[in-house]
């Protein structure tokens, strides 16, 4: 090779400032995107033929999304960028890409994965039901299709995408018929001092919670779930959930967003052998990186919400390390300054996402409460009673033993919208702290392929 | 019939014509197939495991949770894909089901 190739994986706003990292450095790097446009789910363009606005598509990250567009589209002329292809394997020092039913392996020096995050999700009764969507799915359809996914929409979940996407919806004439928030009020004014060091997002939230109490839609905090009503057939007709109070409630609806923050997606890193290790703020388990974004796989660098869910704008500052990382280990000369700026400025992020975790607490209690007769994987309707079976009469111990008894994990999402919650079933089955129930170990292909897939002629 | 989706916006697009399960229904140039099918229908396909119809879950292909299929027998994921004029989709997959329900 006349040059390393160096290859980003993902091109939201950390795979955008790596790529244009390395192009800054002269290196021509390969772009691989599962999406059609760059941008990620958070800077996600619109459909072709569409007219809004950068203000009204992006609000307040307008001018963020805007810069991370153009910078991407200027680079066009210096990367090998691959839209619409999926990596859906690592290994042996080569990333397998999976385009149009054909595949290739293309060997790296170096591999930045900028994968990105998707929701986190505890089970409710009836979350099975036809019109029961993820909180970031709920906002693709706005942002992507001008669309809400129902007439009558209910958002249920915790952390800043609940209100954000409820304001969103608000705004753009959809009828909400609540915002339920599982997280008490009391966690947010405990976080305060940390959320502080991101002023202008807290003023963000603040603003949203406020619009959506003006626009007069009941906003609740402390509330726990109860199921969502239904009809096999027809759909979401209806929720009903216990208020901080004690009493139940029931919000007529015809869809449910619901999410709890993000969980990374690290199968890619778990291809690459990377080491993993479980993070106690978050219930967690995350890929080990230095603070550069280098895992413990040499030439494997992590960054953006795929490693560590810290944020979009984070994610920019992440991507810009990563690759400068990249860079250093393939001898480029560094820049102290630089570095120690991108550095200072992701330790605030941090510090505002562990305000975040302790404002919008992942309700672990509720997962593991989840009824036996719930379901926990959606993809092939195993209930919670199947899992706990799987442990107190079948003898799994952690989290693959119990996915190869009772199938949760195997379906077609491979464990991403029930494995969080399903580590917990487990481990308050066994009685242990949910670190023993481990995590479920990524399998190639990390998205189905099709059948007919063939080797690339190129 | 109704559908499951609401358009908000961005409603003066050309149109563009498809059937599902035999039946023409319109979209507009720029859909995806998901919005498409929902702007008019309720549900994608059914559950092969017993419980009912789906209509999605993630919209940015990872849940794998809206796969339909064409008349020929492909599979196509509804959220990432773009209608096109003449689509022929099916929501009833053609291989067999497992009712995992009692």
């Amino acid at each position: 090779m006349a040059e390393p190739r160096v290859i980003v994986v993902g091109a939201g706003p950390a795979g955008v400032r790596a790529a244009q990292t390395l192009v800054k450095a002269g290196i021509r790097p390969f772009v691989v995107d599962e999406g059609r446009r760059a941008g990620g789910q958070i800077y996600r363009r619109q459909g072709e033929g569409f007219t809004r606005g950068y203000d009204e598509l992006y609000g307040t990250e307008a001018d963020r999304a805007r810069d991370i567009h153009e910078t991407f589209e200027a680079l066009a002329p210096s990367i090998d960028y691959r839209p619409d292809t999926l990596v859906w394997n690592v290994a042996e020092g080569r990333a397998w890409l999976s385009s149009a039913g054909e595949t290739e392996a293309v060997p790296y020096s170096a591999l930045i994965v900028c994968s990105g995050a998707t929701d986190r999700i505890v089970p409710v009764s009836g979350w099975n039901l036809a019109g029961t969507y993820s909180l970031g799915g709920a906002q693709v359809a706005l942002k992507a299709q001008a669309c809400a996914i129902g007439h009558e929409v209910v958002f249920l979940g915790t952390g800043p995408l609940l209100y954000l996407v409820a304001a969103q919806y608000a705004k753009a004439g959809a009828r909400v018929a609540a915002v339920l928030d599982t997280s008490p009020f009391s966690a947010r004014i405990a976080a305060f001092p940390q959320l502080a060091a991101q002023p202008d997002l807290l003023w963000t939230g603040l603003t949203l919670t406020l619009a959506l109490k003006r626009a007069g839609i009941p906003v609740l905090s402390g509330v726990t779930p109860v199921a969502i009503e239904g009809d096999p057939e027809t759909g979401v007709q209806a929720i009903r959930i216990r208020t901080a109070g004690g009493s139940e409630r029931r919000f007529a609806c015809d869809a449910v967003a619901m999410g709890w923050h993000l969980r990374p997606e690290t199968q890619l890193a778990d291809l690459a052998r990377c080491t993993f290790a479980f993070d106690e703020g978050t219930r967690q388990w995350l890929p080990v990186t230095d603070a550069d974004g280098r895992s413990t796989t040499p030439g494997v660098y992590l960054a953006g919400d795929g490693a560590r869910v810290l944020g979009a704008r984070c994610a920019e500052v992440t991507g810009e390390l990563a690759a400068r990382a990249a860079l250093a280990d393939l001898g480029h000369p560094g820049d102290a300054d630089r570095r120690r700026t991108l550095l200072a400025a992701k330790a605030d992020y941090a510090t505002f996402a562990r305000g975040l975790a302790r404002a919008f607490p992942w309700p672990h209690a509720l997962a593991a409460a989840v009824a036996d007769e719930t379901m926990v994987c959606r993809c092939e309707a195993v209930t919670a009673g199947v899992l706990r079976d799987s442990v107190s009469a079948k003898g799994a111990v952690e989290a693959n033993r119990a996915k190869a008894f009772s199938r949760v994990g195997m379906g077609r999402c491979q464990g991403r919208y029930c494995g969080a919650a399903a580590a917990e079933i487990i481990a308050a089955a066994r009685g242990e702290p949910v670190v023993q129930a481990g995590r479920l170990r990524s399998q190639a292909p990390v998205k189905p392929l099709p059948v007919g897939t063939a080797r690339s002629g190129r | 019939m109704s559908g499951r989706f609401r358009r908000l916006a961005e409603t003066d697009r050309p149109p563009v014509s498809i059937t599902v399960d035999g039946k023409e229904i319109e979209a507009l140039q720029g859909d995806s197939l998901m919005v498409a099918m929902l702007a008019s229908g309720s549900a994608l396909r059914d559950s092969e495991f017993g419980d009912g119809r789906r209509a999605g879950f993630c919209l940015m292909g990872a849940c794998q949770d809206c796969w339909v299929w064409t008349t020929d027998g492909d599979r196509l994921r509804a959220c990432s894909t773009v209608v096109s004029q003449g689509l022929a989709i099916s929501t009833h997959q053609p291989e067999a089901s497992w009712p995992n329900l009692a």
